[in-house]
């Protein structure tokens, strides 16, 4: 049986097995003395160049033509009116994106009261910006957000749209994509343009952060990323710069909303740890849930936020929304400091973009320790009252 | 309650490294496990089963060897294990996936509610469930955190979003994808292992779909992998030993410096 994977191996195999050993995904197996690509392969193309026969080629993807698919739209996030800063992450990625390409970048959002914001999403790159302005649209919700995402795409035709891998984007993306039958790269850490097809590389951790994946999407329109918050540099405002604004009406009667809001609990007025510059994390070396009071202690006196790595959530030593890594919150502040954190390649996942990293571990061959600006080896319980002290004396003396 | 649990196989990634050497996964000794995310919603819906009756059927695509999941589901106690397994099937990105799932809990009757894991270890999209709903044509809520008082054809949930919680009314059927905070997964008994060992499991394969094999799997993928490598590694700066006096002053020494402080 031929695979269906788009990986073909000519007659010149000589089933040696080299390829079986080679491939990372174990889908390659030996029969009838011939490599059998079967359908656990990814196409990755770590068998084509193990080949010592040069017997297996990956086959070329066709690109259709859809050239009418023009510009870069971006999904301007919004709560209670007040536009999330990922959406200005993707403005600024999308410029540049769109100047590769030569096409303008838009930027859509949707809410009450929103109009006003239009004029910060232009002066922070967007040439065009659709409002869908309704109080139906205040806050998210699943049903009419995604209706109105995708009747702005099938009229605006963008080649790229680019949401952020927020809670709220990354239910709506799906959603959106599969409306529109198009692919979608989830929590994409690295955007550029592929030089000769002119199509979207979407780059994106995978298997635990353990490796990099890079994806086209070449036979969809758009090709959508969610693209994670705090990786890409934030477009500066430029209040001189000129763009269209475009109010949009809500197409009422193909709206649907099947879902109703009862209520919402905002999370109170602690630090999230997405939005702090200083964050001081705690990991399993704290031994005990107690030890949280000297990681808060520390982020006191610094003005920091707490974050915590995953074995200490879930010791329950720590809530989750103090999560830092793969499975928690992705982080960039501009201080790091890792307190007893061995720092796993998930943890690291959520935080190696850190500006700077100060890490405190018993072990000095951690893996966080590698990571570090600066790696003090010692016992966490000793040195960081000593730090604590010292930077209140300092504060004292003025 | 007809309640479907999509669950995957995943490999035990926690333990999956990467030899930098030659640039392979190392999958020696590496078990195939019952992705994580996805036994907080098989205990999701035994809950649901144990308060309102009904069947829990657990779902799957995969090759043969994925059986082995859906046997883990049914020792928990899941009614029926089903795997969507077939060779048109394979190399499926999310938009494949959810399509042949969705046509697979056509096939399998009507549902009430389909509940997912947040997202898989291994391709750690969470866009399945989404996506999912849209084949179907039904609505999907995410990130549940308590399922409350189904009632007159409709479900009380809870979801975390960034900044806060929100209580929905949604009408069943319906999709959710539950998260982590929402249960303890219960472990299996003795018995239900020994149930799974003898449970059917039941194929589906595009024979019973009808599906043209271009509109699924690889073939029907809108997305291509087209590298794979190792994250670039973090330059590191210096590692510095000393009494806990000489590390607090060298740390302090450099916030100073940073102008943290």
């Amino acid at each position: 049986m031929t695979s269906k994977a788009p990986v073909i191996v000519k007659d010149s195999c000589n089933g040696c097995g080299i390829c079986v050993m080679a491939c990372p995904f174990g889908a390659i197996t030996i029969e009838a003395g011939r490599a059998v690509i079967g359908e656990g392969c990814r196409v990755c193309g770590a068998c084509v160049d193990t080949c010592p026969s040069g017997a297996i080629e990956v086959a070329k993807v066709e690109v259709l033509d859809l050239s009418s698919w023009r510009g870069v739209l971006v999904f301007a996030e919004q709560h209670g009116s007040v536009i999330h800063p990922v959406a200005y992450e993707l403005l600024g990625k999308g410029r540049e994106l769109a100047d590769h390409l030569s096409e303008p970048l838009y930027a859509v959002v949707l809410g009450k009261g929103v109009k006003p914001q239009a004029k910060e999403l232009v002066s922070r790159g967007a040439d065009t910006v659709f409002v869908f302005e309704d109080p139906s649209l205040e806050s998210f919700r699943d049903d009419p957000y995604t209706d109105a995402l995708a009747d702005v795409c099938k009229e605006v035709k963008p080649s790229i749209f680019l949401i952020g891998a927020t809670s709220i984007g990354r239910s709506l993306g799906p959603r959106v994509a599969a409306r529109l039958k198009t692919g979608l790269t989830a929590d994409c850490t690295g955007l550029d343009i592929e030089p000769e097809t002119k199509l979207l590389r979407q780059t994106r951790p995978a298997y635990g952060g353990n490796i990099m994946a890079t994806i086209i999407t070449p036979n969809g329109r758009p090709q959508m990323a969610t693209v994670r918050y705090k990786v890409m540099n934030e477009a500066k405002p430029d209040p001189s710069r000129k763009g269209e604004i475009v109010e949009k009406p809500l197409n009422r009667k193909a709206m649907t909303d099947r879902i109703s809001i009862v209520s919402f609990e905002p999370a109170g007025d602690q630090v999230s740890i997405t939005d702090a510059d200083i964050i001081v994390a705690g990991g399993k070396g704290l031994g005990e849930a107690k030890g949280f009071e000297l990681i808060r202690g520390l982020a006191n006196v610094l003005g920091g936020a707490v974050g915590a790595s995953r074995p200490t959530v879930d010791e329950g030593w720590i809530e989750y929304r103090h999560q830092v890594g793969l499975s928690g919150r992705t982080v960039r502040p501009k201080l790091y400091i890792a307190c007893g954190i061995s720092g796993s390649v998930q943890h690291q996942a959520g935080m190696r973009t850190s500006d700077v990293i100060i890490s405190v571990n018993k072990d000095k061959d951690a893996p966080m320790c590698s990571i570090s600006s600066l790696a003090a080896v010692g016992d966490l319980y000793e040195v960081v009252p000593r730090l604590i002290e010292k930077i209140k004396e300092y504060k004292m003396r003025g | 309650m007809n309640i479907v649990v999509c669950i995957k196989q995943v490999p035990e990634t926690t333990e999956v490294e990467f030899d930098e050497a030659t640039g392979r996964l190392k999958r020696e000794g590496v078990a195939a496990i019952i992705n994580p995310f996805d036994e907080y919603a098989i205990e999701a819906g035994l809950r649901l089963k144990e308060k309102y009756g009904g069947v829990v059927r657990a779902l799957s695509m995969g090759p043969p060897m994925a059986e082995q999941a859906l046997r883990d589901a049914i020792a928990m106690g899941a009614d029926e294990g089903w795997l969507a397994t077939d060779r048109v099937f394979g190399g499926a990105d999310t938009w494949a996936t959810s399509l042949t799932l969705a046509l697979c809990i056509e096939k399998i009757g009507p549902f009430d509610i389909v509940i997912c894991g947040l997202k898989t270890t291994d391709g750690d999209t969470g866009q399945t469930g989404p996506e999912m709903a849209e084949h179907l044509n039904v609505p999907h809520v995410s990130y549940v955190n308590e399922i409350g008082d189904v009632k007159d054809g409709k479900v009380r949930l809870r979801r975390n979003l960034d900044d806060g919680i929100e209580t929905l009314e949604a009408p069943l059927p319906l999709i959710i994808t539950v998260s982590k905070d929402i249960n303890q997964p219960r472990l299996a008994t003795l018995r239900g292992r020994l149930m799974a060992k003898r449970a059917e499991i039941k194929k589906i394969t595009n024979q019973e779909l009808g599906k043209d094999p271009k509109d699924l799997g690889l073939d029907g993928s809108f997305t291509r992998v087209v590298k794979i490598f190792t994250p670039p590694p973090h330059v590191g700066g210096e590692v510095i030993e000393g009494s806990p006096d000489e590390l607090a002053e060298a740390i302090f020494r450099k916030l100073r410096e940073e102008k943290v402080i």
